[in-house]
Order: structure tokens, then C-alpha cells, then sequence
């Protein structure tokens, strides 16, 4: 299983992501420079890690979508093969057209960096396979612009079609109001292509994958990936 | 346009660019010929208080500079110091209080960016950046504008670079009404054989600008930093320079990538006065000279006079002098990060630097006078007049009261004590996976990538103390923070500082400056922590009015294995509480006569140096034998403050705590009093025994005072109940003031 992560100028969670996949999970994982023409044929999984990409001027994630190394991500994708996008990631799936919906400002109005509380609301996914149906990671955020917004056609497509993975909720998984961080409709922390070979989420499971920490939840998510895409090899 | 060099020089625009006339009459003296309008330019930057540290060279030298573990010490862009294993730690503070007043958004981002610059430029990974805050009363109309701004400054150029902000201090003081301070500290690490200085050796080797362009922002803001406010101080905001944080990461990672070449031979970034700042220090480190053609420079606006351009502040941007013939090589990488470039001068042998516009010589200076020209001035010092007045604690008025909770509410909903995380959540303190104490410990804890070790952070003044008595407050400081260190399970490696004073052309200000500078030295003397970096910022007077005197400083502790590290709070019912140091009659200085009683009067808290060394030395050792399950220091607020936060600020389970105590000391004094060297432990029954002899064979005072249980905070003093409070009720009150003051 081969995995890239992708650096674009202003990428600030690339190491992050390569250190959880390469020395934690010890996968074949490469840099992949937004400005060289890579082939992507080999790759399994390609992440887009969190940051600024292009300093994001003009919107969040809005530059990258036209990044030279985009297009191919977005053939790689079409083709079923499987994309991560944490945080700017999840951004730049939405800007470029991957996944539905906007990130919009959080409702604050200011940048929040904490752990919070999300439950699995879909664990048949990829990215989700290894979790239990409705149980509760805690994972950290770290973002300005993560309110995820979508009308109200397309949450209900969202629904219907079972791609929300993640609702911020409280500890015991109640998802309320009161437990949304920033604004996003229905809670929204993390969604999925209706293929469900894309996943967009704002929290970042990297932050909670290295057992240098008591919280392991984010492993879920990278087992889940690992899970499916070489079945066995975690067992 | 300003700055043309047919500007007939007159007194009076010697005098507007902060140099006296008899400095002026000694630059034309030395160089035995009139200056020009740029060369005027040059010296107003370079012998400015900013850049030259006239007024305080003569005391800084009073300070311990050394060590086995010493790499660099002061001079170079930040300290360096040996951790072991191959890896140096490279650190430095640095102050941004002047623009951070005037335009606080883009004043703190461009600190942060300044203090990134002065790590990376090492050869160093920025791994961790801290602050130190000070503003207004939280009343104070300003205030809340200030506190969003700096913040979100910091937030928003922090976060972008991917270097997380791990812990600080914040603090509110009318004396900060009208200059607030904004101190920005950053950490990086470097292999300690891979240390890059800011040396432009090797004639002939070429001069390679990089990063943004050059703009017209910033001219004159050393100048700036270089005086007192004034009415007209909001004019200045042009002065004060515009961060792009984006512009900064590409600078950082393609600085790391340059500096894996071994054709790199000095680099240095352009902060404080700029280009000229740059050239002229390259060229003074390495006995060389530098020729330096303007029109090389890329630009941002066309028609700046040379002036304009050696003086512009605008951010971003960096020196380098590479080895002759690799030019091509250098400007290849830079282009790949998507920075400007351009190969703008020549290293030459003699020390003078040589600056043309199209061919046609604009400048021609000795290095050795610009540089280190200045004299140091031995201003006159005097005791101030006010400690006359505040040197002692009119006891008479105080009652000793009969029950504590609503002092202790009073103080943890008081601005100075109250939980930060409304400013810490909107800092990204977690990427690059270094992070294993969140802020709002004692001391911020970062794992070091590819060893056991573990780095400890942390930063502290004071100054209510440093008022009263700048020498005790000043050894204070670095007491506290040797202090959190030892909490959080690390020993002090190394101290960097930045002197906040007010203006030292007033006796009693240079008073404040030399007995807070001698207090340090002796005291990181005695803790044996050298200082390897540091920064000094006069003139934060607005109208006459100073700031306290303001020395703060960070220091970095080691902690040999990370899993020494220990957090401050109660983890398990049952424990045992023990109490690490003794208790006294003080309450000068404290933040319980401040908020009770509105009053900055007495003798700070004594403080016994041997003792405060036994006591972290204990509380280390205990560590590192897993005897115990917390460690907290005491300080504002004191042992009922210690406590309520080690009971409330478990992260899932907060805790009750039920304390019975025995003394002869007033229960204010015993509760609210600021005694120092004392640090709150938890411990398992079981250990009791292994930690009273390991303290009674270090002669250190130790008691139990109680146990961890219940849902309440329960203090009895001599038998008699003083304090009894709901933990849910405190925490609600510790997590949410802040933002009532700021929000």
C-alpha cells in the first residue's frame, strides 16, 4: 500500500501526516511537491494535509483547486482510489468540486484549536470501517474556517445517500447545538463522495494517532483506511 | 519621496532622527567628513537605542553568558545551547511593544514573525513559539480593542506558519495603560554541528537578497522603538510594518532546504533597521565589507530613494552570502519556494561598506563606526522617590478574615489569575505533534523527535514584584520559572530575557534597570542558568508615565527522559497533598492586597536563593523516582490559588481536595500570600514515607496538608473550617471571566 501526501506552499500539516503514516503505521508514503508532474498511478491513498495552502488568500482552500498537481488528484479520485483531505485538505476537496457543500468562517469568528467530541455516523466507509457505529472519537481542531455549510437539498442528499461520517457531538455523543464548535450545519464535521472513495473532515485524526499521547482515536481512521485497502494486514 | 541626498543636513533634522548633536558632531568627527542625507539615515537606525543598546550594554555584560552546554551566547540572531544526542536547542525573546500599541494586529504578527526569523536563520526548525502579554487595566477602554488584536495577530501568523504557540503569560496593570508589552519567544532545534551565524566572510562571495519585496513600510521603526509616546504617537502607524505569514512559511522551509547545502556561508534575516541592519552586521561579525548595488533589490513600489530602501522594515526578507559560483544554485531554490531573489552585492576585503544606486555611490562607511560606534552611555541612576512611599504593607487596615471563599473567588475571576484559554484556543497549539503539555500548565512541555528527551518552556515576570523592588523581583522571575520547570519534571539549561523599561534618560528609571539586571545575573549565577540570548526595550512611557519595570524571561529546562513529564493536577482520590517549602507572614506585592484591597504596596516576598535551589532539586529528584502524581508551583494567589487550580484543571475529572493545616501565620498570609520557593505536591499513600526522608535528607521543609477526594474544596485552618466551595462552581467562575473582561 503506497501513500502520498501532498505539499502545497503554505502546507503545514504535511509532516504531521507523513510521520503518522510512515514511522506510526510504517507505510510506503512519499512527498508529493505541488509543482512536479508525479505520476499517481501507484499510489493507494493520497492525503491532503491541513495548512495554508497559497497563504489561503482569496478563500481557504479556493488557490489550490488550480494547483498543476489538483487535476491529477481529481483523476486520481475519479478513477476510485482514495483521497483524505484533513482540515485545508477537506477545503480544497470542497473547492475544487470533490466533495458538496462550503467551509465557511466559524460562527466565533475566531480560530478555535481544541479537542472536541465527534460521533461515527456512518462506519461502513473507507475511512470509518474500523469504528463503531455511533461511538464517540475525541479528536482535536484546529481551523478559522471550518463551518461547514451545504443548502438544504444537498444535506438531504447527504443524508439519503448516508455520506455525513462525522457529527460534532458531546461525549456521550449527544449531537446538539451545543456541542457544534463553529457553526456548521447539522453538525457536519466530516463527509464522504457518494462513491464514499473521498473523505473531507475538519478535525484532524493525526494529532491523536501517536501513542507518544494517551488519545489514540485518530488511529481509527488511518486503520479504517489501511483495513480497506489491504484487508488482513492489521490483524 | 523622502530622503534625497540633497537635503542640507540642519540641527534640527539631526535631532529627528533621534541622534544628539553631540553623537552627530562625533560621527563627522571619526569619519572626518560631512555625513549625507542617507548616511544620516543609516546612523539614526543603527545607533538608535534599538539597535545599539547604548543605555544598557555596560550592566548586560554583569550577566553569566557561559556554560558546558553554551553554543552561542548573545550577540547572534538567538542562543544556542547543547541538549545532547547531537541536537542544540536554539531560543530567543524578543520584545514588539511599540507598533504592537499602535496597530496591535499587524504589531504582534510582525513580532512573531521577527522571532520565527531569528531562529530560522540559525539553521534551526522553529518547533514551539511562546509569548508574554501585558496590557491595560482590563477596565481600560483600550484594553479590549488591544487583547483581540495582539491576539488574533499572533493567531493568525502563528498558526499560518505551522509553528505552534505553547503556553505564555498574560497579564493586566493600568501601569500598562499606555504601553502595553507584547514579548514573543521562539524555540527551534538544529543539529549542534549545524549552527549557521550571520557572517559575511570569504572575499568575493556574493550577497543574495531574498524572500518579499522591499517596500515602504516600516521606515524609522527602530527609531520608533527608540522613544517615548506621545499625543502624536497614532501618526506613527505607518511606521509599523505588514506581516504575511504565508511569505514567512516559504521562508522557513526554504531556508531549511538552502541550509542542507554546504556552500551557505553567513545568512541573516532583515529585521530592525532593515537592510542596513543586515549589511552592516554581516560585514561587522566577519571583519569584512560589503558593496551592495540598490537597483539589485526587489521592489515593491518604483521611485524609493536609497533611503527609503535601506531603511524600509518591510518583513520577510533575508541576506545570504553564499560561496562565489553558486549563485545559480541559490537563486534555483528560492524560485522554486516562489520567492524574490536577486544577487545584490559583494563581499570585500576592507571593512567598509560600500551602497550604490545604478553605479552611483550613495554610501561609503566604516563598518567598525556604524556597528559599534555608539558610546554606551553611563546614565546617572536614582533611587526612585515612590518606594518611599510603597516599601512597606500598612497592616493596620487589613482585618484577618474569618472566611476565604470569597477572596478565593475574587481572585480566580480576577484578570491576572483567571483560566487563558480563551486567548490559548485560538492559537494552533498542537501541529507538528511536539506538543505534550497543552498551555495553561506550569510549564509548556515539547517532545524532542528522534530522542527520549523532552524540551521545558517557560516565561515569567513579575513586575508588581519589580516595582517594589526591581532587584528581588528581577531574581524572582528567574526563580519561578526554574521553578516550573522543575514541576514539570525538566532542569534549567538556559535563560533568554527581554528588559522592559520605561525611559532610562530618567535616573530612576536606569535605577530600575540596573538593580533588575544585577538581580538576574545573581540569580541565574546561583541557579547556574546561563543567559544565551536576550533583548532590551526602553522608552515604553507614554506622557511620562513608565511602565513597571518589566524583565521577563524564559527559560528552557531538559527533561532527560519525556516520561518525567508531570502535570499540575490531582489525578487520583485518596492522594496524598503535600505542601514543598515554607509558608510566611508576606503579603507585599500580592495580587490578594491588589484585588481586595487595591493596593501595590510592601516588600515583595523574600526569597532564599539556597532554598529555592533545594526545594526544585527535590521536587525533581521526586520526579524522576515517580514518587509523585503532581506538581505545582505557588505563586499569584498563592497556596488556596495552587490548590483550587489543581483541583479544577484536570482535563476530563476535576477534583476535590480537603486540606487541614496548622499555623501560626495569619490564615490570609497562609491562603493568599505570595511566600515563594513553595510547590504543591500530590502524591500516593504509599510514597509518603519515600518522600518525607528524601526531604528531611535534603533539609528541605515538607508537609502533608491533605487529600485529593470529594467535589469540594475544603480548607481548615488550626481545626476551624476557612474555605469550603463546590470545585463546579469554581471552574465555572476560573473558565469564564476572561472573556467578560475581553470577549
Amino acid at each position: 500500500m503506497k501513500c502520498g501526501v501532498v505539499v502545497f506552499p503554505g502546507s503545514n500539516c504535511d509532516h504531521d501526516c507523513y510521520h503518522i503514516l510512515k514511522h506510526v503505521f510504517e507505510l510506503d508514503t512519499e512527498w508529493i511537491w505541488h509543482k512536479d508532474d508525479v505520476d499517481l498511478s501507484g499510489f493507494d491513498l493520497i492525503v491532503l494535509p491541513g495548512g495554508y495552502s497559497y497563504g489561503d488568500y482569496l478563500r481557504a482552500g479556493a488557490i489550490a483547486q488550480f494547483s498543476s498537481v489538483m487535476k491529477k488528484v481529481i483523476e486520481f479520485a475519479n478513477s476510485g482510489r482514495m483521497v483524505l483531505g484533513i482540515c485545508n485538505g477537506f477545503q480544497v476537496l470542497v473547492e475544487s468540486g470533490l466533495l458538496p457543500g462550503a467551509l465557511i468562517q466559524n460562527h466565533t469568528q475566531k480560530f478555535i484549536c481544541k479537542t472536541v467530541s465527534v460521533r461515527v455516523e456512518n462506519a461502513s466507509t473507507p475511512f470509518s470501517c474500523e469504528c463503531l457505529e455511533k461511538s464517540v472519537l475525541n479528536i482535536p481542531i484546529a481551523h478559522h474556517q471550518g463551518s461547514y455549510f451545504i443548502d438544504i437539498d444537498g444535506l438531504n442528499q447527504l443524508i439519503d445517500n448516508e455520506q455525513i461520517v462525522f457529527r460534532y457531538s458531546g461525549c456521550e455523543g449527544e449531537v446538539t447545538g451545543l456541542y457544534n464548535p463553529n457553526g456548521s450545519v447539522d453538525n457536519i464535521a466530516g463527509i464522504v463522495n457518494e462513491n464514499k472513495n473521498v473523505m473531507g473532515l475538519m478535525p484532524h485524526p493525526e494529532r491523536c494517532a501517536d501513542p507518544a499521547w494517551p488519545n489514540l482515536d485518530g488511529q481509527l481512521i488511518f486503520k479504517s483506511m489501511i483495513q480497506s485497502l489491504q484487508p488482513g494486514i492489521l490483524l | 519621496m523622502i530622503g534625497s541626498n540633497s537635503i542640507a543636513i540642519t540641527p534640527d533634522i539631526v535631532r529627528q532622527h533621534g541622534l544628539t548633536l553631540e553623537e552627530f558632531g562625533r560621527i563627522e568627527d571619526l569619519l572626518g567628513r560631512e555625513l549625507n542625507f542617507t548616511e544620516l539615515g543609516i546612523f539614526s537606525v543603527m545607533w538608535s537605542e534599538h539597535c545599539s543598546y547604548k543605555s544598557s550594554r555596560y550592566y548586560l555584560k554583569k550577566l553569566p553568558t557561559t556554560g558546558p552546554r553554551v553554543l552561542q551566547g548573545p550577540g547572534e540572531n538567538a542562543g544556542v545551547v547543547d541538549i545532547g544526542d547531537g541536537i542544540a536547542a536554539v531560543f530567543k525573546i524578543e520584545s514588539h511593544n511599540h507598533p504592537s500599541f499602535i496597530e496591535p494586529r499587524q504589531g504582534a504578527a510582525t513580532g512573531v514573525g521577527g522571532i520565527l526569523r531569528d531562529i530560522f536563520t540559525m539553521g534551526a526548525r522553529p518547533i514551539a513559539l511562546m509569548n508574554s502579554l501585558r496590557f491595560g487595566a482590563s477596565d481600560h477602554p483600550r484594553t479590549r480593542f488591544l487583547v483581540n488584536g495582539v491576539v488574533e495577530g499572533i493567531s493568525n501568523y502563528g498558526n499560518c506558519t505551522g509553528v505552534p504557540t505553547v503556553g505564555g503569560e498574560i497579564y493586566f496593570d493600568s501601569c500598562y495603560n499606555g504601553n502595553i508589552l507584547v514579548n514573543v519567544f521562539c524555540l527551534g532545534l538544529i543539529p549542534s554541528d549545524k549552527i549557521f551565524l550571520g557572517n559575511a566572510s570569504g572575499v568575493g562571495n556574493p550577497v543574495i537578497y531574498f524572500g518579499s519585496k522591499t517596500g515602504r513600510d516600516g521606515i524609522h521603526g527602530a527609531s520608533m522603538a527608540s522613544s517615548e509616546f506621545d499625543e502624536s504617537s497614532e501618526e506613527k502607524r505607518p511606521t509599523v510594518q505588514v506581516g504575511d505569514p504565508f511569505a514567512e512559511k516559504l521562508l522557513i522551509e526554504a531556508c531549511l532546504e538552502l541550509m542542507k547545502e554546504d556552500w551557505v556561508v553567513g545568512i541573516q534575516d532583515m529585521g530592525a533597521a532593515g537592510l542596513t541592519c543586515s549589511t552592516f552586521e554581516m560585514a561587522g561579525r566577519a571583519g569584512t565589507g560589503i558593496d551592495l548595488e540598490l537597483s539589485k533589490v526587489p521592489m515593491r513600489e518604483a521611485g524609493m530613494t536609497p533611503y527609503e530602501t535601506l531603511l524600509s522594515e518591510s518583513q520577510e526578507r533575508m541576506l545570504v552570502v553564499v560561496r562565489k559560483g553558486m549563485e545559480k544554485e541559490a537563486l534555483a531554490l528560492f524560485d522554486k519556494w516562489d520567492l524574490d531573489s536577486g544577487v545584490v552585492g559583494e563581499v570585500t576585503d576592507k571593512p567598509v561598506v560600500r551602497i550604490f544606486d545604478n553605479g552611483n555611490p550613495v554610501v561609503n562607511l566604516p563598518v567598525e563606526l556604524v556597528v559599534d560606534g555608539a558610546l554606551d552611555l553611563k546614565r546617572p541612576t536614582k533611587k526612585p522617590e515612590y518606594l518611599k512611599e510603597v516599601d512597606h504593607v500598612k497592616l493596620d487596615s487589613i482585618l484577618e478574615p474569618t472566611r476565604g471563599e470569597t477572596i478565593l473567588k475574587d481572585l480566580l475571576a480576577s484578570p491576572n489569575i483567571t483560566n487563558k484559554h480563551w486567548v490559548y484556543e485560538q492559537y494552533d497549539s498542537m501541529v507538528r505533534l511536539n506538543t505534550l503539555g497543552l498551555p495553561g500548565s506550569d510549564a509548556a512541555v515539547l517532545r524532542v523527535k528522534g530522542s527520549k528527551k523532552a524540551l521545558a518552556l517557560s516565561v515569567d515576570c513579575n513586575s508588581r514584584y519589580c516595582y517594589l523592588d526591581p532587584f528581588r523581583g528581577a531574581q524572582i522571575a528567574v526563580a519561578e520559572c526554574a521553578r516550573n520547570i522543575a514541576c514539570s519534571g525538566g532542569e534549567p539549561i538556559g535563560l533568554t530575557n527581554c528588559l522592559n523599561f520605561g525611559n532610562p534618560e530618567n535616573p530612576e528609571i536606569m535605577w530600575q534597570f540596573e538593580q533588575a539586571v544585577s538581580g538576574m545575573g545573581e540569580a541565574c549565577k546561583f541557579f547556574d542558568i546561563p543567559v544565551v540570548s536576550g533583548n532590551v526595550s526602553l522608552y515604553n512611557e507614554t506622557l511620562g508615565e513608565a511602565i513597571y519595570p518589566t524583565p521577563t524571561v524564559a527559560v528552557v529546562g531538559l527533561l532527560e527522559d519525556r516520561s518525567y513529564h508531570t502535570t499540575q493536577w490531582f489525578k487520583e482520590d485518596g492522594d496524598l497533598i503535600g505542601l514543598i517549602g515554607l509558608t510566611m507572614e508576606e503579603f507585599g506585592g500580592s495580587e490578594y492586597l491588589k484585588i481586595i484591597y487595591d493596593r501595590v504596596e510592601g516588600k515583595p516576598p523574600r526569597l532564599d536563593l539556597h532554598l529555592a535551589k533545594s526545594v526544585n532539586k527535590l521536587c525533581l529528584e521526586l520526579i524522576q523516582q515517580k514518587l509523585l502524581t503532581s506538581a505545582h508551583d505557588c505563586s499569584e494567589g498563592g497556596l488556596a490559588i495552587a490548590l483550587a487550580e489543581s483541583c479544577m484543571s484536570h482535563p476530563l475529572n476535576p477534583k476535590g481536595a480537603t486540606l487541614g493545616l496548622d499555623s501560626t501565620v495569619r490564615n490570609d498570609a497562609l491562603l493568599f500570600g505570595e511566600s515563594q520557593s513553595r510547590i504543591l505536591i500530590s502524591l500516593s499513600a504509599k510514597n509518603r514515607l519515600a518522600v518525607e526522608e528524601k526531604a528531611k535528607a535534603m533539609e528541605v521543609p515538607f508537609t502533608v496538608i491533605g487529600n485529593v477526594g470529594g467535589d469540594a474544596l475544603v480548607v481548615n485552618v488550626n481545626g476551624k473550617e476557612f474555605i469550603r466551595e463546590e470545585i463546579s462552581s469554581l471552574k465555572q467562575l476560573w473558565l469564564g471571566a476572561l472573556e467578560t473582561y475581553v470577549g
